[in-house]
């Protein structure tokens, strides 16, 4: 999920180079605005949104702010932020559904921006995390078999589907479809719609047609987060033909820079309601404004990670080494298995790198490295251990190390790694006074660090 | 600037191309035409060469995709001709612009269909998901029917819900053979069973759909260059093209596509689509310059007869309208 990674890299690195400065000068500020202009347009922000904010940001920077007891780079930033978070809005918007039944929820967009597959998300997710009653039907008459996806989607996300027919009119399915929905008590109805260009006029007024009959609780424009500076046209008209209600922006977990969140949010005025970031049904994300708005800034999205952690950790098993650590009990190859485990429900430490700030570029590195395999490794190895040797590695000599590496395909220098950085964290354990998260994090960051020294540089402690 | 020596030629080419394909180019312009924007204004009238002018000519070559790097070189180039009083007026400044739009992509302009003689030739589409691959394997098959050539087409994407079925339509629709598997199967053996049924069919070309796939996702890349070791197992040239097909829409990132495509499977063309919106497509220039592939189509529409040859001269025409 390499969302907005190298946007946020290049922000903070033009940002660094004004930290430190005795004050805000229309000088220094020409030079960072001009950096972070260029940072800008290489992600695909469009160019009149990045005239607006550069201005808007420096009317401020220059303004009465600057004499505050800030120093200059906390100053710049904290404008730089205020900004986006402005521009990006504040919290996350979920989606608006009606109190009486059918909800109607409708998609669309050009050609190719993923409204099929993000319909089957949607559904998926209404599905499954608020418990609706859902139906889903296709009005894309036009390209070929994409009734026919729609179907083997719903199939696929066991949702109802309407049947509908490339011989009819798009009206017609309509009104078919939500006289069939209220017929079965459906909570939420999700329209597909064809693909088409903002400029195709006969296309755009189908599409107002379809909703005016619709009367969509849930109006959703689906953009592709690699789109160029085009963003502009396309959203502008969308959103001046259509009451779009939100946004959802698609194949977010590609390596593009995300430009295009910016231009939309800024261009049409609605709210980014959800990300798509892969082609599995549940690759779907709420989107939260203001996590990104600090992530550009290199100050990393670690509530999305906090969040995360929550989520997937054991609670039983972390409070276990919790409790466990603060006694200043022993920290055995067992727990250590248990962190690896964790680590890994968490989606291996690419995944949780990407979160932290300043560390974006080595989650790149990680995925290519050997990270991931390492620890696969240390996991064998442990795997072929028996509990008591866990429990108590002191015992491990010469002839059980042979038994486990020969057992695990590993090589005793593996072995011996594993142990000396087994011991090297028991040692920062006993140092913890039990502050949960954030030692934990530590204690992870050194084993990264040890781990080969495969990530070079250190880790941002936080 | 180096491209001046070349501006006869370009010319001569140009008008050469005008008398030979008036319909053609100007159903193409027309097309293209939504293309515009921003450009054609900045040089419409006689406005003076001044800082203003270079920053909305920035502007527009920004908005344009081309790139704020690629717009830096080309604002600086004409700013040192501009220096040395090379450049005099606004027409000069657009002429000298488009001479170097033009000689940018000249090179990488394909001129011939199919080179290669053997039989069947085979072509792989490819490209990350949503810009138009299966359409563009249509419109290239109507193509090349009309040629006289017998076509079959591999159902390779074997992923996305009923892409197969799609592809199938598109076979009935012009009455091409498709060979195909259900969702599901194994993307090369898909393709490897078209190259051999073509063989027994004497048939000229194959097109091979793929799957849509992200350039970042490893696995994914890994399974395509697979799907080409399998084709090659047949015949040491198959694939013959590996055509990458980009959306006009995309930003900088197709620069990222491309490298990524073209170090998995060493992309030989490109098909640039959904060029008749208002999306310029000017990643292209950069494209051409980093990287030696043919572009050999634009898309102009969603119609069977709407894929044409890339012919730099009426791209770059479109792009700043003259």
């Amino acid at each position: 999920m390499a969302i907005f990674a190298s946007l946020s890299e290049k922000l903070s690195s033009s940002i660094k180079k004004i930290s430190g400065k005795a004050s805000l000068s229309e000088k220094n500020i020409q030079d960072t605005l001009r950096e972070v202009r260029i940072a800008l347009l290489e992600a695909d922000v469009a160019l009149p949104v990045v005239k607006n904010f550069l201005s808007d940001v420096k009317d401020r920077a220059l303004g009465t702010e600057v004499s505050s007891s800030l120093d200059p780079g906390q100053q710049f930033l904290k404008i730089v932020r205020n900004e986006l978070e402005l521009l990006m809005g504040e919290k996350n918007e979920s989606l608006d559904l009606k109190d009486s039944p059918p909800s109607i929820i409708m998609m669309a967009g050009l050609q190719g921006a993923g409204k099929t597959t993000s319909a089957a998300k949607l559904a998926k997710y209404l599905k499954i995390e608020k418990r609706k009653n859902i139906m889903m039907v296709s009005t894309d008459i036009y390209r070929p078999a994409a009734i026919e996806q729609l179907r083997i989607l719903s199939e696929e996300v066991d949702v109802d589907f309407f049947q509908s027919r490339a011989s009819q009119k798009p009206k017609d399915i309509l009104n078919a479809a939500i006289a069939a929905a209220k017929k079965q008590f459906i909570d939420v109805l999700i329209i597909d719609t064809a693909g088409r260009l903002h400029i195709d006029n006969e296309m755009m007024s189908e599409l107002k047609d379809l909703t005016a009959v619709a009367n969509p609780a849930e109006l959703l424009f689906v953009i592709d987060a690699m789109i160029g500076q085009d963003a502009v046209n396309t959203a502008k008209v969308f959103n001046d033909s259509l009451p779009l209600s939100g946004v959802i922006l698609t194949k977010v977990d590609g390596d593009t820079r995300g430009g295009a969140a910016l231009s939309v949010r800024q261009i049409t005025g609605k709210p980014i309601k959800f990300l798509g970031v892969g082609e599995k049904t549940d690759a779907l994300e709420p989107f939260y404004p203001d996590r990104l708005a600090s992530r550009i800034l290199g100050m990393g999205d670690m509530l999305s990670l906090i969040e995360e952690v929550e989520r997937k950790v054991d609670k039983v098993k972390a409070d276990k080494l919790a409790s466990k650590v603060v006694k200043g009990k022993r920290f055995d190859l067992d727990d250590l298995r248990d962190q690896l485990q964790q680590m890994k429900n968490m989606g291996g430490m690419s995944s949780m790198l990407e979160k932290l700030p300043g560390a974006a570029s080595m989650a790149h590195l990680a995925q290519n490295s050997q990270v991931n395999n390492q620890f696969d490794k240390m996991q064998y190895i442990l795997d072929s251990m028996t509990p008591h040797e866990r429990k108590f590695p002191d015992v491990l000599n010469g002839s059980r190390k042979r038994r486990i590496t020969t057992g695990s395909g590993t090589s005793i220098q593996d072995l011996n790694r594993l142990i000396k950085q087994h011991k090297q964290m028991s040692k920062m354990m006993k140092k913890m006074k039990g502050k949960g998260m954030q030692n934990m994090m530590r204690n992870m960051s050194g084993m990264m660090n040890q781990g080969g020294n495969l990530l070079g540089k250190g880790f941002p402690k936080f | 600037m180096k491209f001046f020596s070349r501006k006869n030629n370009t010319e001569k080419s140009a008008n050469d191309l005008a008398q030979e394909k008036g319909s053609i180019s100007s159903r193409l312009r027309n097309a293209l035409k939504r293309t515009r924007s921003g450009l054609e204004d900045i040089f419409a009238g006689k406005r003076e060469i001044n800082a203003e002018f270079l920053e909305d000519l920035e502007s527009s070559l920004i908005m344009a995709d081309i790139g704020a790097q690629m717009t830096d070189e080309i604002i600086q180039s004409l700013t040192q001709s501009l220096n040395r009083n090379e450049l005099k007026d606004i027409d000069s400044v657009k002429q000298a612009l488009r001479t170097f739009l033009i000689s940018s992509l000249k090179a990488n302009a394909s001129e011939s269909n199919i080179s290669n003689t053997e039989k069947p030739h085979v072509i792989f589409v490819v490209g990350v998901n949503g810009v138009g691959k299966t359409t563009t394997i249509g419109k290239l098959a109507n193509n090349f029917k009309k040629e006289g050539k017998r076509i079959l087409l591999a159902a390779g994407d074997t992923y996305r819900a009923a892409a197969v079925e799609q592809l199938q339509i598109w076979g009935n629709r012009i009455d091409v053979p498709v060979v195909a598997q259900q969702t599901g199967a194994d993307s090369a053996s898909v393709i490897y069973d078209a190259i051999e049924s073509a063989r027994a069919k004497d048939i000229d070309v194959v097109i091979a759909d793929t799957a849509g796939r992200l350039h970042n996702k490893d696995n994914l890349m890994e399974e395509l260059v697979k799907i080409k070791r399998v084709a090659s197992k047949l015949s040491d040239n198959a694939p013959h093209e590996v055509l990458l097909v980009l959306d006009a829409a995309t930003g900088q990132n197709a620069l990222s596509q491309m490298s990524e495509f073209h170090k998995a499977v060493d992309v030989t063309g490109l098909v640039l689509t959904k060029l008749d919106g208002t999306a310029k497509g000017g990643i292209l220039i950069s494209l051409a310059k980093q990287f030696p592939v043919d572009i050999k189509y634009i898309g102009v529409g969603e119609g069977i007869d709407d894929l044409k040859m890339f012919e730099a001269e009426l791209f770059v025409d479109a792009l700043i309208d003259f």
